[in-house]
């Protein structure tokens, strides 16, 4: 495994390359309060492509900033600088990871060549809506995973439309057909509605990779 | 050091940083501080010396206002990240490190909006709440059929992520004070220029090659996200302090188009939406005499 860093804003992500291949390249990306693995998965062997995993801000190798201010769309942001350079992806997100894969295809259709979700941590987020939900501090010094990143990921608000536009995005922009495949089990409310558009497939997760194998 | 006048502007009796979660918070405060406090929130791309003309009105009538640079804004740290969220949560570690009793808050456009849901959330930090210009509503959608609208926000949401790919070597562009003043009257098209170049002396800083805003230049207007405005207004009926909202009935560039149809019937029990029809969106720099009248006279119930 190598190690690259990638600037986003003042952050550095740390991007490791698993193994390598030709051709387009895998993107994992972790769940919350997780880390990318050390090696590449087993599911992943037959891919031809390189395999790369992302640690999202606050996790991993990556920086852990002072003061939070987590949410999905910046993750979405540190996905996005990882896609920039690993170019045209297949993305396999877990957890939090697939609700930013979801997001990143319908982001950038044009290279994303299919997001599979599939469960693990932060899978669920917050409400669909508004809450009275309290605030809570913790002082530094903060280690990876962050806590704030813990607090703030997991309460961030997923309304199921939100969810339901970046699969239309991706569908109206992307080459594939269906460009997103959930491999997930549990299906939260946000999930629940993605699965409910044209252009999305349920299967397993060896299945949406052969799937989008090119 | 440059240094502009503007008439009955003050500058802060005390200026200090305050280390909230790590991220150094400035705060300016005017007025005995041995005062009760009053806190004052300001808007988004905005700081806290735009108070600079009302804060001191409020500290003669025998506050200790306190108001301090949301983070990424004014002189407060530029962070990694920002986000709603965080911003409640500065405003907290600041409100407590002054006081753990009620206080009176104001909070104007978005530092409005953020106190609403603070007050939702921790009502028990208010005494008095009290909304500038801060109560959003559901946005006017353009005539457009479901698939245009959707192709806008793929183009709104990429241009945000090409923005980000930027941000990390991003700067403010530099002018001079006059070019600082009328970029800004852009935005600010009701306020006297006079009071936008005083602006610029406080909320720039004068480099080699011109004066920059200091605000994070990773930020920007715009973005997108899940939260729908028109939510911030469910929070408002619940609200059991005393209130006081300030509708500003001029539209203008930085308002946020809100008509007093929409917000009415949320407005709390014992409530009160004052209705500005000659003002614009900054109603304390436009009237600040009338409206810190109206503020005080608000708070002496229940002081």
């Amino acid at each position: 495994m190598s190690t690259e860093f990638l600037t986003h804003n003042k952050v550095q992500l740390a991007l490791h390359r698993l193994r390598d291949g030709s051709g387009r390249a895998l993107l994992l990306l972790h769940g919350l309060g997780e880390q990318s693995p050390a090696t590449s998965p087993e599911w992943a062997q037959a891919w031809p492509g390189p395999v790369f995993a992302l640690d999202f801000t606050g996790h991993g190798t990556s920086t852990v900033p002072m003061g939070g201010g987590y949410s999905a769309e910046t993750m979405l942001a540190d996905a996005d600088i990882a896609l920039a350079h690993v170019g045209e992806a297949t993305v396999v997100g877990r957890g939090l990871g697939a609700y930013v894969a979801l997001m990143l295809a319908g982001a950038r259709p044009e290279l994303v060549r299919g997001a599979v979700l599939c469960d693990g941590p932060g899978l669920w987020g917050g409400s669909t809506g508004p809450t009275s939900t309290s605030f809570h501090s913790v002082d530094p010094p903060y280690d990876a995973p962050d806590p704030n990143a813990l607090i703030d990921l997991s309460r961030d608000l997923r309304p199921p439309d939100y969810a339901a536009l970046f699969v239309r995005l991706a569908l109206e922009h992307a080459g594939a057909a269906d460009p997103i495949a959930v491999a997930a089990i549990v299906r939260p409310p946000w999930l629940a509605a993605a699965v409910g558009e044209v252009g999305v497939v349920t299967c397993s997760l060896a299945d949406a990779l052969e799937l989008y194998t090119p | 050091m440059t240094s502009v006048q503007f008439p009955g502007a003050e500058s802060p009796a005390r200026d200090h940083h305050l280390p909230i979660g790590g991220v150094q918070i400035a705060v300016h405060e005017w007025g005995d501080e041995h005062a009760d406090p009053l806190f004052l929130v300001h808007g988004g791309f905005d700081f806290g010396r735009t108070y600079d003309e009302f804060a001191p009105r409020l500290a003669r009538a025998g506050w200790r206002v306190i108001t301090w640079d949301q983070r990424g804004h004014g002189d407060s740290e530029h962070a990694a990240l920002y986000g709603w969220d965080a911003d409640i949560r500065d405003a907290i570690g600041v409100m407590s490190h002054f006081t753990r009793k009620p206080a009176p808050v104001v909070g104007h456009s978005k530092g409005g909006a953020l106190m609403i849901q603070l007050a939702d959330a921790q009502p028990f930090r208010f005494s008095h709440l009290v909304n500038l210009d801060g109560l959003p509503s559901k946005r006017p959608m353009a005539d457009l059929a479901e698939h245009e609208r959707t192709r806008m926000m793929g183009s709104d949401i990429a241009g945000w992520l090409d923005h980000r790919r930027t941000t990390a070597t991003a700067q403010r562009k530099a002018g001079t004070l006059e070019e600082l003043a009328q970029r800004r009257a852009k935005m600010n098209p009701r306020l006297p220029i006079e009071w936008l170049r005083y602006l610029v002396t406080v909320g720039a800083r004068e480099d080699a090659d011109g004066w920059r805003w200091k605000l994070d230049p990773s930020m920007r207007f715009g973005g997108f996200g899940p939260w729908r405005p028109e939510w911030t207004a469910t929070r408002l009926p619940g609200l059991g302090m005393p209130f006081l909202g300030v509708l500003a009935g001029q539209q203008e560039p930085m308002g946020w188009g809100t008509l007093p149809h929409q917000i009415q019937p949320q407005v709390p029990t014992g409530g009160r939406l004052e209705v500005m029809h000659e003002l614009g969106h900054f109603v304390h720099i436009e009237q600040p005499a009338t409206m810190a009248t109206m503020i005080l006279e608000f708070l002496e119930r229940g002081r």
